[in-house]
């Protein structure tokens, strides 16, 4: 799949490579955070609150010490970014994990079973695909907040969030599989496995798999970034991740309540990494997208 | 010949820059056709066949362009026209039938308007009167019922039916001549004569000559007065069709008509040609033909053969060089 | 027509239906509203009293059935937080947040059409190529972020458009609109170009990625066959074939215009449903969320409705088929 032209058109584009290189170090960055930040934020024992409110270095009461200045609570705004981003991608990938497994699975299923089981799967999709993604994940993260009693609730916030995000986005998956699926299951080979007594459904899938795997690497690229995106809306509005593992999202909420007061860099750095990684990850699926499909260039 | 001809091409070359290279879809090709009369144009696909009509009614795709030579109607060069005296051209002057009738008509426009749109825009006629010219083409082309056939939808008719539409179209603005490109390709092979037929007919009752574009050998010799085989972006032969389908003198041509079956001879199996077409970046050099060829020589392989008078035809074939026929 | 209707309207119920039913669970499992109602202090008979009151000991098919009834009515009971009557809460905040969404939905679809129309006919001029970066960097952004920028840029560094509310209102009975005062003007600037950013960005690559697709179809190379004016096959042939598919990702998108409301809302401390709606799910306020999720589902079913509809207008083949608008 990855073949040399693909290959050849990635160095071709310097805006690609860029994205790929922004994106690698935002996902080696938030691996390593621990190990990389000059402070620990969250670790209470180190913070001063007489270091709360300090602008970045380059100003005039910044200081070398925070070069993105600090928080309200004296954190070291560089390094709440970095964690942040460790927890927007983990959400992120975990979310799009989530959708490929539901998505693919859903896929198989309707494009080899058919009938009723597919046309109640095909129309849930199709129902659903009408509604904006960030607003099923926001009624579902609603709900569970609601539902769940309160101290549980924030013991598993994250994976509502997770859960939430996935759910908003099984639907492009599972079509784009059916479609593959139903065309596999049409040729000759799976009809010869059914003859000498193989599962055809387990033959398939060593076939349907391989074929997928360029258009869902696009949609789960494409999907990344909105997942990221979702999660720092969730955050923002105050329904995502718990504060006690702030994202860029939670950042930005936190730092928008001083922005009047002129403490603008604890909003503005946060949004800008979160634009960065975004916008990166986004041109990285639209080249994609184009270079495994050669009809739309 | 002794009228002067409608359309007069010389020289044609059709380029393609692609990121491997140049490609030559149409390489250094003349021809001409007179007032009324049907020219064939066969060939394998990738021939440049569809290239050399897309060429005259100027309508190749970018990149590709035409790289020299000239094309003239009527006396009047028209390949470097401005685009909006080519656009005056065509459909007034050269009208064009496509090869898929299903998707030549836009689907949300009725017939009608689709005609009465093309009329209006090359004939200073009242919309009442295009109305009128619309529904007496659909007459012509054979739509039973016109008057309210006319208001209907693209998808309301069968593809036999919408290629008469078609036909109709291509004559709204009474053309002088038609590009008709693979006419019959996507129609039911019970259609494809009646659609023959009835370009033949209409164009010769409206004085319109056809450039008539097809692999079908069977279409060309029912249908064309003369006809122009092209091999790899070259004309290889070109001459009356009798003497074409009779007595070919290209073995390129020779091999094409003894490929195709004839009633009533059960005996032999049919002979093919050897290989493949040569794609479009790899032709050989000398004659683009030479290694299919059984009467290749020397010569062949080092120099390309340029057209030459063989009788009523001209071939571009070394065989005949100072030979049989003599250098023209 | 009729039919066709008709089975629009069964569908649209059905799903009304599903909508009603999960906002029915939430309202009646989530959270004992019994409780909820009695306070710290009461009885055990009391308690059931309020229960057969209620109707909460009755079967379920039946408290579903009386749910949609009294729902239908426009009675969705009392908030938990505010204490008032729920359809009394949304009728006040329903103005604003269908004014700034109908502001925001005019912004993208006048400028979010024409810019895609433009950057699909002139694919490589650079303002198309400016455009197309700029969408990218726009579908990127969050809609949160845009605010907090402009607010930044607008209020607090210029200080010349308010940063948060409605400004002043004029009352219409129960409507009330910020469209006749100089201030309620000023207010809306900000959050509707907010809100309509990323819709625009998104309008424009689909009209563009449409436009791109219609130009290469075979009826567009025979319109200009026909030689019909550019303007013609642009405007008439290719973006009327392109509005079927723009119709859909419209509907989609005013989906999309409601859903990010809330988050405007938020930023911008805008007293509209979405707003009303976050701080219910922050208090655990169900009747509230109960009500948003019914009507939020009811304006989808009707722009689905209506995009339906209008396809019946445009297309007349009838080809409802959402996989291919959607499908790239």
């Amino acid at each position: 799949m990855l073949d040399s032209d693909v290959f050849h058109s990635f160095r071709r584009n310097p805006v690609v490579v860029v994205s790929a290189v922004v994106t690698a170090v935002f996902v080696l960055a938030a691996l390593l955070a621990p190990w990389i930040t000059p402070y620990h934020p969250y670790d209470l024992a180190s913070l001063d609150l007489n270091d709360a409110f300090t602008p970045p270095a380059w100003t005039e009461d910044g200081s070398r010490r925070f070069l993105l200045g600090t928080d309200d609570q004296g954190r070291d705004v560089l390094s709440t970014i970095v964690f942040g981003a460790r927890v927007s991608l983990l959400v992120g990938f975990c979310a799009v994990l989530f959708a490929m497994t539901v998505g693919i699975t859903l896929g198989l299923v309707s494009g080899y079973v058919g009938g009723a089981v597919e046309s109640v799967i095909m129309r849930v999709a199709d129902v659903q695909l009408t509604f904006p993604g960030i607003l099923i994940a926001l009624l579902i993260d609603g709900l569970a907040r609601t539902a769940l009693p309160r101290d549980l609730h924030s013991e598993i916030a994250l994976y509502v969030v997770i859960f939430a995000i996935g759910i908003a986005n099984w639907p492009q998956f599972a079509r784009t599989v059916r479609g593959s699926t139903l065309v596999e299951k049409s040729k000759e080979y799976v009809q010869a496995a059914r003859v000498i007594g193989l599962h055809p459904g387990l033959i398939m899938l060593r076939h349907v798999l391989p074929n997928v795997m360029g258009p869902v690497l696009v949609i789960a690229t494409l999907s990344l970034g909105f997942a990221i995106l979702a999660e720092a809306t969730l955050s923002f509005l105050g329904v995502g991740v718990p504060p006690t593992r702030p994202s860029l999202g939670t950042l930005i909420r936190v730092g928008n309540d001083f922005l009047f007061s002129g403490e603008w860099w604890m909003t503005i750095f946060p949004g800008a990494a979160l634009i960065v990684l975004v916008l990166a990850v986004n041109l990285l699926g639209d080249w994609l997208r184009d270079a495994l499909n050669p009809k739309l260039r | 010949m002794a009228e002067a001809p409608i359309l007069e091409v010389k020289n044609l070359r059709v380029e393609f820059p692609t990121r491997r290279g140049t490609l030559v879809a149409v390489d250094d090709i003349s021809f001409s056709i007179a007032p009324g009369e049907v020219l064939g144009v066969v060939g394998e696909s990738g021939a440049g066949k569809s290239m050399t009509g897309a060429a005259v009614i100027g309508l190749i795709e970018p990149p590709g362009r035409i790289a020299g030579g000239s094309i003239s109607l009527a006396g009047r060069r028209i390949d470097d026209l401005p685009y909006e005296e080519m656009r005056k051209v065509r459909g007034r002057e050269i009208g064009a039938i496509f090869q898929d009738p299903l998707t030549s008509l836009n689907p949300l426009y009725t017939i009608g308007r689709q005609i009465t749109e093309t009329i209006l825009t090359h004939l200073p006629v009242s919309p009442a009167e295009a109305q009128q010219r619309a529904i007496g083409l659909l007459r012509e082309v054979g739509i039973p019922a016109a008057e309210k056939r006319i208001d209907h939808y693209p998808h309301q008719f069968s593809g036999g039916m919408r290629q008469r539409v078609v036909i109709a179209l291509a004559l709204a603005a009474n053309p002088k001549l038609i590009i008709a490109d693979e006419p019959t390709t996507a129609l039911d092979v019970s259609i494809q004569a009646q659609i023959i037929a009835l370009i033949k007919k209409l164009c010769c009752e409206h004085g319109a000559a056809v450039m008539l574009v097809t692999h079908d050998m069977g279409v060309i010799a029912e249908t064309a007065d003369r006809v122009a085989v092209m091999y790899a972006g070259r004309i290889a032969e070109i001459g009356p069709v009798r003497d074409v389908i009779k007595a070919a003198r290209h073995p390129y041509t020779d091999g094409l008509m003894a490929s195709i079956p004839k009633v009533g001879r059960t005996d032999a199996r049919l002979a093919q040609i050897d290989g493949a077409m040569p794609r479009l970046n790899a032709i050989p050099r000398g004659c683009a033909f030479n290694p299919r060829c059984t009467k290749a020589f020397d010569r062949c392989r080092a120099e390309r053969p340029e057209p030459m008078r063989v009788g009523n035809s001209d071939v571009a074939c070394w065989l005949y060089d100072a030979g049989q026929g003599g250098t023209r | 027509m009729i039919a066709f209707v008709v089975q629009r309207l069964l569908q649209s119920v059905l799903v009304m239906l599903a909508v009603a039913f999960i906002s029915f669970a939430l309202f009646r499992y989530i959270g004992d509203p019994v409780l909820i109602m009695l306070g710290q202090d009461f009885t055990r008979e009391q308690y059931e009293m309020l229960v057969r009151d209620l109707g909460l000991d009755q079967p379920f098919y039946v408290q579903f059935a009386k749910f949609v009834v009294s729902a239908v009515q426009g009675e969705f009971g009392i908030s938990y937080r505010l204490a008032r009557p729920v359809a009394q809460l949304i009728a006040e905040r329903l103005p604003a947040t269908l004014e700034l969404s109908m502001m925001a939905a005019l912004l993208a679809l006048t400028i979010g059409v024409p810019m895609g129309v433009y950057t699909g006919l002139r694919r490589d001029s650079w303002l198309s190529r400016f455009f197309l970066t700029i969408s990218l960097v726009g579908v990127s952004l969050p809609t949160f972020l845009i605010g907090i920028l402009l607010i930044l840029v607008f209020a607090v560094q210029l200080g010349v458009l308010p940063s948060f509310g409605r400004g002043d209102v004029v009352k219409f009975g129960s409507w009330s609109t910020g469209f006749l005062t100089t201030s309620g003007l000023k207010a809306l600037v900000l959050p509707a170009v907010t809100l309509c950013l990323f819709q625009l960005t998104l309008i424009m690559r689909l009209v563009r990625s449409e436009m791109l697709e219609v130009l290469r179809t075979d009826y567009i190379k025979f319109a200009r066959a026909r030689g019909l004016q550019n303007r013609a096959v642009n405007f008439g042939h290719a973006l009327k074939n392109t509005l079927v598919p723009v119709i859909t990702i419209t509907g989609l998108q005013i989906g999309g215009i409601i859903a990010f409301a809330i988050v405007t809302e938020t930023v911008f401390q805008w007293p509209g449903m979405g707003l009303l709606f976050i701080q219910s799910v922050n208090n655990a306020d169900v009747p509230v969320m109960a009500a948003y999720l019914l009507l939020v589902g009811f304006f989808f079913v009707v722009i689905n409705l209506v995009v339906d509809l209008l396809y019946y207008v445009v297309d007349p083949r009838l080809r409802i088929d959402r996989g291919a608008a959607s499908g790239h």
